[in-house]
């Protein structure tokens, strides 16, 4: 075979290849909205889960999910801001400053249960949260802050060093200066980075199956007060997740309708996680051009 | 009296500012190494209990094929061979990289060399997205999809390491793609050039030059996919069966390091020797996490070099 | 490029009882690691006047001037010794607060670097980061320092649009502005026109000129025509040393050392 008709041939398999990959996405997303979509109705956002018995909803899992990220990111969004700072400002080129980096990418690298069942050593049974929302946080913040720390470090070094300079040589300090001059500038990619880990915070499961726990006691959204048992906002009881659910119901799940139920709960946190991605992109922009507004 | 000298040999609100800024930050920090570190200490802990308070070899605990922490063997002592966990583990990473590498590299040659403008259009959203698709979505529909086809044309239950593989391929995909990409958008256009001015074709100057000169980036790209397959928990779980025997072929059930530690770290009580063991396997995965790390490095490392 | 002789030297004379000093150096040397950068210089800078700091890139200009106000503090691995006495103390020393000296020394760059924010922010946001937060009062400094740059006439009616937003020359004379909006006796200047076209150059020029009356300036730049037009003295920098320095009418008309002649006339290198 000549060189000539080598290359016409790679070339179509190339072709064939990008399309296989569009074909992939557009199934699975085919696949979960098309099954999903009719499930999913103002009840069963809304209601409570069954265990044995067809017609459950995925209320309080719903509302778990966006509880235990709303705690995930108040504890990591301040930690990453605060690590992607020194490592950006502050971090000096020797061997302390090589050993954080390196524990960074490993921590970065761990398999998600692996730091599950630490939260679990740690949280549930050390600290004696028990299976609860805290625990949860609190794993969901260690698999997060390596990515939201590298994103926040990315984000300040992309800002000129002159921006720095100028603060610098009005007298300001360079916490200052960070603060009120870099980080604003800085704000449209740490935004979005942030919002990207709260996507993949909200699909995590496997850090939160042995600590969230796998429950979810009923609860009582007429009574806020956090120090009750059956307050949402409690943060020392279990709380199920919409992504921990979905895999119990498919792996000894035991209601007639669990497929129906998981495809309707796939269908709802896709959405939630695509719709995340968009408002990354959207906020971002937007912010982007609020910064530089000329 | 000069207040301005005076000012000046005091320390400023600013260095106080600063002097606090910097301790919170570097706090922030410290507050990572120091959970690495944690992680570490507590996992080897109680992993090696099983090898130092439980008495089992490690050998056997690498070699044997028989995993019933519960059960004493015919010499009274108890069933920890961790093979068919290790052997799932690592059929599955090898098997799913093998599988995407070629599709992997082919959509990033496709979206670097070919149509870059397509590529940045629609591909690039697509790889984005199918990277945001959480694991147990990947899980629910390799249960609902892929095992009963491979039952249907295999036989059997489905459940196995080929269903693993499946879901993993598609999960590691996004992964490899984007870094093989990065890789190849790293390669020196007048590479490119020279070769085409050569006379090469464009598949010749894409063989010979490109992947060439990207090559450490791919193989980076290709040792985060495995990384990525082999500590990848729930999705593999709902797919492989969780049987804990020495698989036989890809469709009878298996079960990896993290399948098993999902669905027995719950049932076990703290301290006995079937949780040791359990913990055991959890080393076993943090060191294998740690070893894909050293490999991305080396080549990192060897790539710099030339 | 022919090699001059570093002991070649001649520093004018300053007498304290009619030249007031305002800034005074003495063998100053900065290391970036092992390598010394600026060999052992000393010079004092009159009051109220401008000094220019002329020499090729290369020469230590720049490195001399940002050692000035510590600004190589935050460079890693670099170091000054020496002293630099501003009203009777060194404040090279370790126990001499930065931030509040750099308030009393500013410094504008080679690059425009206006913040992110407002023309009115840009100017007040240290300001009000060091506890003024009157209204009244601010406006004032805001009007006072664009008139003292000469950029208010032109962006009167619109101090709340972004600083960015403004020309390359517009820009740098805000950097101005912001800087003597903290009222410094000393404002040190690393080329701040070489990035601006010939008419922004003329009016940051004419705009340094207005300061004169109520600044020391001492100002760093590679075009000699410039430190002719506005410069009182003028300090010729080769290979890391200062080896002349002189009013400036006579480094351009008569100068005592054959490197200083040669680099004036064109002859360099």
């Amino acid at each position: 075979m000549d060189a000539k008709r080598a290359d016409k041939l790679m070339t179509g398999v190339l072709y064939a290849v990008a399309g296989l990959i569009i074909i992939i996405l557009a199934s699975l997303l085919g696949y979960i909205l098309w099954q999903g979509l009719p499930h999913i109705s103002w009840h069963f956002l809304t209601s409570p889960a069954k265990s044995f018995e067809a017609g459950g909803g995925i209320g309080i899992q719903l509302f778990n999910s966006f509880y235990l990220l709303l705690l995930a990111m108040l504890i990591s969004v301040p930690l990453s801001l605060g690590a992607g700072i020194y490592l950006a400002e502050y971090a000096r080129n020797n061997w302390l400053t090589d050993v954080v980096r390196t524990a960074i990418e490993i921590l970065s690298s761990l398999p998600s249960v692996v730091v599950g069942l630490f939260g679990f050593l740690v949280f549930v049974l050390q600290f004696q949260f028990g299976f609860s929302i805290l625990s949860g946080a609190l794993a969901l913040t260690m698999f997060n802050l390596p990515l939201l720390t590298r994103n926040v470090e990315d984000a300040l070094r992309s800002v000129s060093f002159d921006q720095r300079e100028a603060g610098l040589a009005l007298g300001l300090s360079r916490w200052e200066t960070v603060t009120h001059i870099v980080i604003p500038s800085a704000l449209p990619g740490i935004i979005t980075g942030m919002i990207l880990g709260a996507g993949r915070v909200f699909g995590e499961a496997a850090a939160l199956i042995y600590t969230a726990g796998q429950s979810a006691p009923a609860l009582n959204f007429g009574d806020w007060n956090p120090l009750h048992v059956a307050s949402p906002l409690n943060i020392f009881r279990p709380a199920e997740t919409l992504a921990v659910h979905i895999w119990k119901i498919n792996s000894e799940g035991i209601q007639p309708d669990a497929a129906a139920v998981s495809a309707g709960a796939s269908a709802v946190l896709i959405i939630a996680v695509l719709a995340f991605n968009l408002l990354a992109r959207w906020l971002g922009n937007r912010i982007y051009r609020k910064v530089t507004a000329a | 009296m000069d207040p301005i000298r005076e000012a000046m040999l005091h320390p400023s609100r600013s260095a106080r500012l600063e002097r606090r800024g910097k301790l919170i930050s570097f706090l922030c920090i410290a507050l990572i190494v120091l959970v690495v570190v944690a992680i570490f200490a507590f996992v080897a802990w109680h992993g090696l209990a099983t090898f130092f308070e439980n008495k089992i070899n490690l050998w056997d605990f690498l070699s044997k094929s028989v995993w019933s922490p519960a059960v004493k063997d015919a010499h009274g002592n108890p069933e920890v061979g961790a093979l068919p966990m290790i052997v799932g583990s690592f059929g599955v990473t090898f098997l799913s990289a093998i599988v995407a590498t070629p599709i992997a590299v082919g959509a990033a040659i496709f979206m670097t060399e070919i149509s870059p403008r397509w590529g940045s259009k629609v591909l690039q959203p697509v790889i984005e997205l199918l990277v945001g698709i959480p694991s147990v979505v990947y899980g629910f529909i390799g249960l609902s999809v892929v095992v009963p086809v491979i039952r249907h044309v295999f036989g059997g239950t489905g459940f196995g390491i080929l269903a693993g593989t499946f879901v993993l391929f598609v999960m590691i995909l996004p992964t490899v793609t984007s870094m093989a990409v990065d890789a190849l958008k790293a390669v020196p256009r007048h590479y490119r050039e020279a070769s085409l001015a050569l006379g090469g074709t464009r598949w010749q100057t894409i063989y010979r030059v490109v992947l060439r000169a990207g090559m450490p980036g791919i193989l980076t790209g290709v040792v985060f996919g495995m990384a990525r397959a082999f500590g990848e928990a729930l999705a593999v779980q709902m797919v492989i069966g969780n049987a804990s025997l020495l698989p036989q072929n890809l469709v009878s059930p298996a079960s990896t390091l993290t399948s098993v530690l999902t669905s027995g770290i719950g049932n076990t009580v703290m301290g006995s020797l079937e949780n040791n063991a359990l913990w055991s396997l959890a080393l076993l995965l943090l060191l294998m996490s740690l070893a894909f790390n050293l490999v991305i490095r080396w080549i990192g490392k060897k790539g710099e070099m030339k | 490029m022919q090699n001059y002789s570093l002991d070649d030297i001649y520093i004018r004379d300053f007498d304290p009882a009619t030249e007031e000093i305002a800034i005074d150096t003495k063998n100053i040397r900065v290391f970036y690691g092992d390598k010394e950068a600026i060999h052992d210089v000393s010079l004092p800078f009159e009051r109220y006047k401008i000094t220019a700091l002329i020499g090729a890139s290369g020469s230590g200009k720049s490195t001399f001037l940002r050692s000035l106000n510590r600004m190589n503090d935050n460079i890693e691995g670099s170091r000054v010794t020496g002293q630099i006495m501003y009203r009777d103390i060194d404040i090279n020393a370790k126990n001499v607060d930065v931030y509040e000296m750099r308030k009393h020394i500013g410094m504008v760059f080679q690059r425009p670097n206006p913040f992110a924010k407002s023309i009115y922010d840009n100017i007040t946001f240290a300001p009000r980061r060091f506890g003024e937060h009157r209204k009244a009062v601010l406006d004032e400094l805001v009007e006072t320092s664009l008139k003292q740059a000469a950029l208010w006439d032109q962006v009167k009616d619109d101090l709340h649009q972004s600083g960015l937003a403004l020309s390359g020359g517009q820009q740098q004379r805000l950097c101005i502005a912001r800087a003597i909006a903290m009222k410094p006796d000393v404002l040190l200047m690393d080329e701040p026109a070489s990035a601006l076209d010939p008419i922004s150059t003329s009016t940051v020029e004419d705009t340094l000129l207005a300061l004169k009356d109520q600044y020391t300036i001492i100002i760093v730049t590679h075009n000699m025509q410039q430190a002719a037009r506005i410069s009182d003295y003028t300090a010729f920098f080769y290979g890391g040393k200062a080896l002349e320095y002189d009013e400036t009418r006579k480094i351009f008309t008569r100068p005592k050392i054959k490197a200083t002649d040669d680099y004036v006339s064109g002859h360099f290198g």
